[in-house]
């Protein structure tokens, strides 16, 4: 059917929603929900490939983790109380149905006695009988006193970098290769040992400490039938512990009992998952009468492995010869604060090292940058460059022995013979087959700085430096959230220049998620009061003699106001009353009531876990429905100010594959009724459809206007239940609710035999407002060439208003739109879009690039597609197709996208280009993206932490992705490409110095230059200003860099290091290093100067040009700068005199005699001024005839042609960003 | 961070700081500064036509007169070369030159005239330089114990300078090693019209290395007694420190090709003045294809008599101010206005900047030619 759509549409198009729900069922399965969103981090649509191979639990892979963070939302709210008031029956419980909503084959699989572990309760002795477990002390510290050493030095040695090094130094300790004295061979090594052991230390201490303060909090545990308070480390699996109000969990315990008489606890795992909200977590029924008095219980606990999932738990419980089961509500995981609940008892499962806290508590994955790869080629022909000279020397070394063999004997410098000894035996010799050898090795030896192995720790100073600046910037500090910028990952903070593809997570990343209840459609009528007269009214009711007021305001429409006031007077009022009442009953949200300054005021505050239901619960709270207590076996409305009660009688969760949850409650008047809530798609197949066709048409037309308006919707239903069919819905309810294997199936079995026949109530529009700066960031985003892909979980229309109004898509693209159902459709659409895409850029008469690397055309094109599309494209031979495609469109917007769909999507673009990738997103379900792209940002929103968690940079909101791309990365990129290129530059001058001197003595290594001298040169002598030039230098200001954002194609044209640079570099490095060397030598020619004067001659030379050059390329001039630059040559001149001083070493007054004659400084001048002749002519020659942007926009910024430049711009397209030529 | 990082998941050891976070709350936003905002005050140089014009002009002002100083100051040197190992070995012994000097009976004088080319004011420098002679070895220059010739205590110190350390078992030789041991051994002596001239031969080595590194109480001992003697002999009874030409042969050579000083003569040596050397040629560099040079010099401020520097600076000098000139001319013809937006990348087009350029030199030159607006495109900054 897609390939009969017309392709090109000049405006967004609502594709007719009915071909949606009559596609395949497989289909329908990977197509995400898009009508109620909230609930669940946006689309979860599970992955019917997925659940299939999800077997073992262990499956670490990112798609795990989405797949189990959908349960996260989930399981707070798995029990409900079926309490039938009515009947009189006891209070039935049934608990963990969360644990259900996992795949099948988790809930199907029994738990086999290997994987288990058995906790025996209340019998910590003879639970750690067979096993030990882990005490419940932890140790985030890695080293004690005595490990630090071996451990740190084995840790330190992991880095290949620091075994070149160990191999030098132990080579040069062998007698026959001793080049440098021991104790100095050993000099770089050591202090980098000792840099990086210091900082570990310090860092490790921080964490002894904070760990001591950890294992000594007292709780209270039961030893005797008697609570006693008991130090934290102390505890043991299997004992009970007792918490209160307000304490931190010191371990991951099953719930026994609380002091609620339900045996509900309220938790905040803020700590956890940073989510603020409470949570709910419950004790079984069976165990809940024992615990308060009489404290003799036991029973077996059987339950998994400790493992990573906080979301996940899976156990079984026998007591009394009863056998439960447990699942994620029945656990409180350590870390977690007890709230709103007076005390609660449980059973320690998991301890120490074990909890699920510990477990989670690595840190982020460790990425390499792209820069450093590039490197390590750029390393490999310096080590090649390095072996070519080691060869030189040895073969040199070889002939000259050859040639001298008959004179080796009695040769004065020489003296192979040793006549002290009789018989006349060789001295020191080995043949020249090994002496070669040692003249190789001794090459390496003096050679080694050709392999710049400063620069790796350079780099990583140069990066903590980096880091600290954007942490400090205030222009990436959250006032809202109070957060700051966060660098979690230390070694790609210059990829963030080079990035090509952004993609982005929309729900939270690109919007607040902050729901708003805009609009509403009820029985056919529409409330969206003409967009003008919305005011907010701050609703309340006097409940005994006190204000009672919900703590959001919402926007009202008057109309809907009244009527709603009016009550069931009217039709038209009870067609209302019933929409509001389904809003405030259909939900998971518990109501708090908080004391306000004002003791007559109190306001309510909504918890839940879905910003979607909070927002329909404070609108229907505004509309005179106002949920005030929540219990597990009742609800209280206050229905225009008149208190009613409600019995929850079952509640059946929303899950992905119904996309819509249910709720039956027992009403005041004697009635029983099902309210459903859910995404329209799913919503309209269980609608009754002979009722009221003009009103489902109604709603219909008002759902897509809603959703064209970029607002969230969601359809709501009701039915009354007879009471025949609620005994029926009942039993089967619990017999499914306490079934041990496959209760998930179960449970949706019943739910849909319950949800269908629905008479429509109407439905809701909840805008999600973008986020402060969205479309500005984008814009700047688009500018700069960066190719951006939102990746939605949102309808197709939903989608693309949002991408209008964030800027993403402007009117002058043309759009593509791919929804196709089968994977032949899918591919005929593509090769029309190829066709077409390609024609828009010859059009607009360039001759784009085959690869697909540019969009230069007048037109630029966004392409849509959806998610159903994807399920074909995404791993077949089609992904080439589409990213052929995608790689001709600025903008791409993937729309109803599953989580693994999110890191297909970027792992395509990976696969296929070599350009940089970053993904954002706030929520679990951006977890997979943000690590399988290049670099992560995760947004600490609304959320939790888990995508900051998993992220290399983390910040409070999307804006901010512009100055630390455009901004930082721009500088970091530039900082960090000249430092490499210096540092091979200044370490391959020494060398080659070293390498010309060695042409001079017969080929055998002497070093004229001083030891000391030699192995100071990288660490001190030129160390400091690469490094400060690499933290502080800044090419452009943050201004211009913000104004104009394609600068930032620097990065992208990789005009801060590549091959070319390197080469040239190169060249230049030959060149100086001919000049220090020659300029001296030819200038002592024939004197009598002596080995140790020429040898600081050179050395002074070689610091000063290679600082001088710095310095020419410093491009800010700060007090730093000069402090590092000119006190590195003054350090310089100070360490060769006090090494000159020393009368044990031969170059004794070496400086001084040579100082004193006025050639030693006319070479000096000379050295620095022809070594830097050439560079300094190129680089002007560069600068002034073959500007790079960045050049022009120096000299722009310089010279206050801003204004100027402004106009020009802003005339131009600012799209285009032709490859440069 | 990396501290932070791993402990900010640590459950409750944030719940413990939260108390204490949450009262800094505010205080958690980054402090604004210069430097953290990194806004330090900066300078930003950029090279301008002018600035780069300026700087090679300065410098070949400096330069050229620089190298004009140190021609004229080398030229001003007067320096006789006279090799003399060929000379000196008597014509029987041409084609066995070892022999000769090894042999210890045959007669090591030889007699060199040389003629004065130029007045040389005293004082005039008697160095001798030796060729092809690697005192740069690095099995050379390793051969010594700096400790042992500084301090009596440390006689023994001798581990460094096998295989010339000890004679016998356990005497150590003082100074020990290969460079001491080879120790070069012609003297010369000199007269003018058969008057002797006198060559001084205090002060010639470093003041430095006399009092500090050669020991006043250090005597020769066990010194060139072994099977194979190396070079010169050294007065048992004189301590180190007073034996110059060990100290000025210990401060080895950088290049295989050296000069040593040997002494001075303190009276001025006149133009054409005849000098006879008597040269008594004792060191044995035939055994490795060594040359030895008697060399007279007298020095100028920039030492002895060396063109290279000279020569450099003039040849530097000149190079810049050739750059100099032709960037003038390069900005005549080919002027770029700085920070001219239109030669953006993004604003460019796809339009080469070099046409461009050259397109608008070509309107330039035609506007020179027909002297339109010329005055405007004049060298600016």
């Amino acid at each position: 059917m897609a390939s009969e759509r017309p392709l090109l549409i000049p405006s967004p198009r609502i594709p007719n929603s009915r071909d949606i729900y009559t596609a395949p069922v497989l289909l329908d399965l990977a197509k995400p929900n898009s009508g109620r969103p909230g609930s669940f981090s946006e689309m979860e649509s599970k992955n019917p490939f997925e659940s299939s191979s999800n077997v073992e639990p262990n499956f670490n892979s990112s798609s795990q983790r989405s797949v189990f963070s959908i349960q996260s939302k989930s399981d707070g709210n798995s029990i409900r109380e079926v309490s039938f008031g009515a009947l009189g029956s006891k209070p039935v419980r049934y608990g963990s149905r969360g644990a259900d909503s996992e795949p099948l084959s988790m809930s199907q699989k029994e738990i086999s006695d290997e994987d288990a572990r058995l906790i025996y309760i209340n019998d910590p002795a003879k639970t750690n009988e067979r096993y030990e477990f882990a005490g419940n002390s932890i140790r985030t510290a890695k080293y004690s006193i005595i490990t630090f050493l071996p451990r740190n030095l084995f840790e330190q040695f992991h880095r290949v970098a620091y075994i070149y090094f160990l191999v030098i130094a132990v080579l040069n300790q062998l007698p026959q290769l001793a080049v440098f004295g021991r104790g100095v061979s050993i000099l770089p090594l050591a202090f980098v040992l000792l840099v990086t052991a210091v900082k570990d230390a310090y860092e490790d201490y921080r964490r002894h400490r904070s760990d001591r303060i950890e294992n000594n909090m007292l709780a209270s545990v039961l030893v005797n039938d008697q609570f006693q308070p008991k130090k934290w480390k102390d505890l043991q699996v299997g004992e009970i512990i007792r918490i209160q109000a307000n304490e931190t969990l010191p371990c991951d315990m099953v719930l026994l009992s609380t002091s609620d008489p339900t045996g509900v606890a309220y938790v905040q795992t803020i700590n956890l998952d940073g989510e603020s909200n409470l949570k709910t977590r419950y004790a079984k029924q069976e165990t809940l009468l024992k615990m308060p008095d009489e404290g003799k219980v036991s029973g077996l606990i059987k339950c998994e492995k400790p493992n990573r999932n906080i979301y996940g738990f899976h156990a079984n419980m026998e007591i009394d010869g009863k056998k439960l089961s447990l699942g994620p509500s029945n656990i409180v995981l350590r870390g977690c604060q007890l709230k709103n609940t007076n005390w609660a008892i449980g059973v320690i499962v998991y301890a120490g090292r074990d909890t699920k806290a510990m477990l989670n508590n690595s840190g982020a994955p460790s990425k390499r940058s792209r820069l450093e790869t590039h490197m390590n080629s750029e390393i490999i022909i310096l080590s090649m460059f390095l072996v070519a000279l080691c060869v030189v020397v040895s073969v040199c070394a070889l002939i000259w022995l050859l040639n001298h063999r008959e004179e080796l004997d009695y040769l004065p410098y020489y003296r192979k013979q040793d006549f002290s000894k009789p018989g006349g035996k060789d001295y020191n010799y080995y043949g020249w087959g090994m002496e070669t050898l040692f003249a190789f090795l001794m090459s390496v030896i003096v050679f080694q700085i050709m392999i710049p192995i400063s620069l790796y720790i350079s780099m990583e100073l140069v990066r903590v430096g980096q880091a600290y600046f954007m942490i400090r910037d205030t222009q990436m500090y959250d006032e809202a959230s109070h957060s700051r910028f966060q660098c979690r990952a230390l070694n790609i903070n210059e990829d963030l220049g080079q990035v090509k593809y952004v993609f982005s997570d929309k729900t939270g990343t690109l919007t607040e998620n902050k729901m708003e209840f805009q609009c509403a459609s009820i029985w056919g009528e529409d409330y969206s009061g003409g967009n003008s007269k919305l005011e907010q009214v701050g609703y309340s009711i006097q409940v005994e003699g006190k204000v009672l007021r919900p703590k959001m305001k919402v926007k009202t429409d008057p109309e809907l106001l009244q009527i709603s006031k009016c009550g069931n007077d009217t039709k038209e009022g009870k067609h209302v009353g019933d929409f509001f009442l389904a809003l405030a009953a259909c939900n998971t949200i518990v109501p708090l009531v908080v004391d306000t300054s004002d003791p007559t005021v109190k306001i309510i505050d909504y918890q839940g876990e879905s910003p979607d239901e909070q927002a329909l619960v404070y609108a229907a709270a505004t509309y005179g429905f106002m949920l005030i207590e929540r219990t597990s076996g009742h609800i209280v409305i206050d229905i225009q100010g008149e208190k009613q009660r409600f019995d929850v009688l079952g509640l059946h969760e929303f899950d992905s594959d119904r996309k819509r949850m249910s709720v039956i409650l027992g009403c005041p008047d004697k009635t029983v009724r099902v309210f459903v809530k859910g995404a329209d798609s799913t919503m309209f197949s269980v609608v009754d459809k002979s009722l009221n066709t003009s009103i489902i048409r109604a709603t219909e037309a008002h759902l897509q206007t809603y959703s064209s308006l970029g607002l969230r919707t969601l359809v709501v239903g009701m039915r009354e239940l007879c009471a025949s069919e609620f005994e029926q819905w009942h039993s089967s309810f619990e017999d499914a609710s306490t079934a041990l294997i496959g209760r998930a199936a179960l449970l949706r079995k019943v739910a849909s035999s319950v949800e269908n026949n629905l008479c429509i109530l109407g439905a809701s529009g909840i805008e999600d407002k973008l986020q402060q700066g969205v479309p500005e960031a984008i814009e700047s985003l688009r500018t700069s060439g960066i190719k951006v892909w939102v990746l939605t979980g949102d309808k197709q229309e939903t989608a693309i208003s949002i991408g209008y109004s964030s800027k993403l898509l402007t009117s002058k693209m043309t759009q593509i739109i791919i929804n196709s159902s089968s994977k032949e459709s899918c591919r005929r659409s593509l090769e029309d879009a190829i066709v077409m895409s390609k024609k828009l850029v010859t059009i607009a008469g360039v001759a784009g690039d085959v690869g697909g690397s540019s969009e230069a055309g007048s037109t630029p094109v966004a392409l849509i597609i959806d998610g159903t599309s994807l399920v074909y494209v995404l791993d077949s031979e089609l992904e080439e197709q589409l990213f052929q495609l995608a790689s001709r469109c600025s903008v791409v917007l993937c729309c109803r996208v599953a989580p693994f769909q999110k890191a297909g999507i970027v792992d395509l673009v990976k696969n296929r280009t070599s350009d940089m990738t970053l993904a954002i997103g706030d929520g679990a379900n951006d977890v997979s993206m943000i690590q399988m792209a290049d670099v992560g940002v995760g947004i600490s929103g609304q959320e939790g932490r888990q995508a900051v968690m998993a992220s290399d940079f983390a910040m409070g909101q999307f804006r901010f992705v512009v100055p630390l791309i455009l901004v930082h990365g721009h500088w970091n990129y530039q900082r960090m490409g000249y430092m490499i290129l210096y540092n091979f530059y200044r370490n391959a001058v020494m060398v080659l110095v070293l390498f010309w001197y060695v042409l001079f003595t017969s080929f055998t290594l002497t070093t004229a230059i001083n030891e000391w001298s030699s192995m100071l040169y990288s660490i001190v002598y030129t160390s400091v200003p690469t490094i400060v030039v690499g933290i502080l230098d800044k090419d452009l200001s943050r201004r211009t860099l913000l104004q104009y954002p394609q600068l930032y194609g620097a990065g992208h044209r990789q005009e801060c290091y590549n091959a070319k640079l390197f080469w040239l570099t190169m060249l230049d490095t030959l060149w100086q290093s001919v000049a220090v060397f020659f300029i001296p030598l030819f200038a002592y020619w024939h004197s009598s100067i002596d080995i140790s004067s020429l040898g600081d001659l050179w050395i002074l030379g070689v610091v000063i040009l290679v600082n001088v050059n710095l310095a020419m390329d410093v491009i800010r001039w700060t007090w730093i700068t000069h402090a590092a630059i000119w006190g590195s040559i003054i350090a310089t001149f100070i360490c060769v005199v006090i090494i000159d001083a020393l009368p044990s070493l031969i170059g004794y007054w070496a400086i001084f005699d040579v100082a004193s004659s006025v050639t030693f400084w006319l070479c000096l001048l000379a050295i620095v001024i022809a070594g830097l002749i050439p560079r300094f002519v190129a680089k002007y020659l560069y600068q002034y005839y073959k500007p790079s942007d960045i050049q022009i926009a120096r000299e722009a910024e310089k010279f206050g042609n801003l204004r100027e430049f402004g106009v020009v711009q802003i005339e131009m397209n600012p799209i285009l960003d032709p490859p440069r030529r | 961070m990396a501290a932070k990082g791993a402990t900010s998941s640590g459950g409750a050891k944030d719940g413990t700081s939260d108390s204490s976070s949450s009262s800094k709350k505010n205080s958690k936003k980054p402090k604004y500064s210069r430097f953290t905002q990194q806004e330090l005050p900066a300078c930003k140089p950029i090279l301008t036509p002018g600035w780069v014009i300026t700087t090679f002009i300065v410098v070949g002002i400096i330069f050229i007169p620089i190298g004009f100083a140190s021609l004229f100051a080398s030229e001003w040197v007067v320096e006789i070369v006279d090799r003399y190992d060929e000379d000196c070995v008597p014509h029987n012994y041409t084609y066995n030159k070892l022999a000769y000097i090894q042999n210890s009976e045959t007669n090591k004088t030889c007699m060199k005239r040389l003629i004065v080319p130029k007045q040389m004011k005293s004082p005039v420098y008697i160095y001798y330089q030796l060729d092809n002679f690697y005192q740069n070895h690095r099995r050379y220059v390793k051969s010594r114990s700096d400790k042992q010739l500084r301090s009596r205590a440390s006689e023994r110190d001798t581990s460094s300078c096998k295989p010339e350390a000890v004679r016998g078992n356990n005497y150590p030789i003082v100074p020990c090693g290969l460079i001491a041991w080879s120790l070069f051994n012609d003297t010369y002596g000199f007269s003018v019209k058969n008057k002797a001239l006198e060559v001084s031969k205090k002060n010639i080595a470093w003041k430095s290395d006399r009092e500090h590194k050669f020991g006043s109480d250090v005597y020769p001992k066990n010194f060139q007694s072994g099977g194979l003697i190396g070079g010169a002999k050294l007065n048992a009874s004189i301590p180190l420190s007073e034996q110059e030409d060990l100290i000025v042969w210990m401060r080895t050579a950088a290049l295989p090709t050296f000069r040593k000083l040997y002494g001075k003569i303190e009276t001025d040596l006149e133009a054409n003045d005849e000098i006879t050397v008597v040269i008594q040629n004792n060191y044995n560099i035939y055994s490795f294809g060594g040359k030895k040079s008697l060399v007279l010099s007298t020095t100028s401020w920039i030492g002895g008599k060396n063109d290279f520097l000279g020569v450099a600076y003039l040849t530097v000098g000149g190079l810049c101010l050739f750059l100099a000139i032709s960037f003038i001319f390069l900005y005549v013809i080919m002027p770029r206005p700085l920070g001219d937006p239109s030669y953006l990348s993004w604003n460019r087009g796809q339009v080469n900047i070099w046409s461009k350029t050259v397109r608008h030199s070509f309107v330039l030159m035609k506007e020179i030619i027909f002297g339109k607006k010329a005055g405007n495109h004049m060298l600016a900054s």
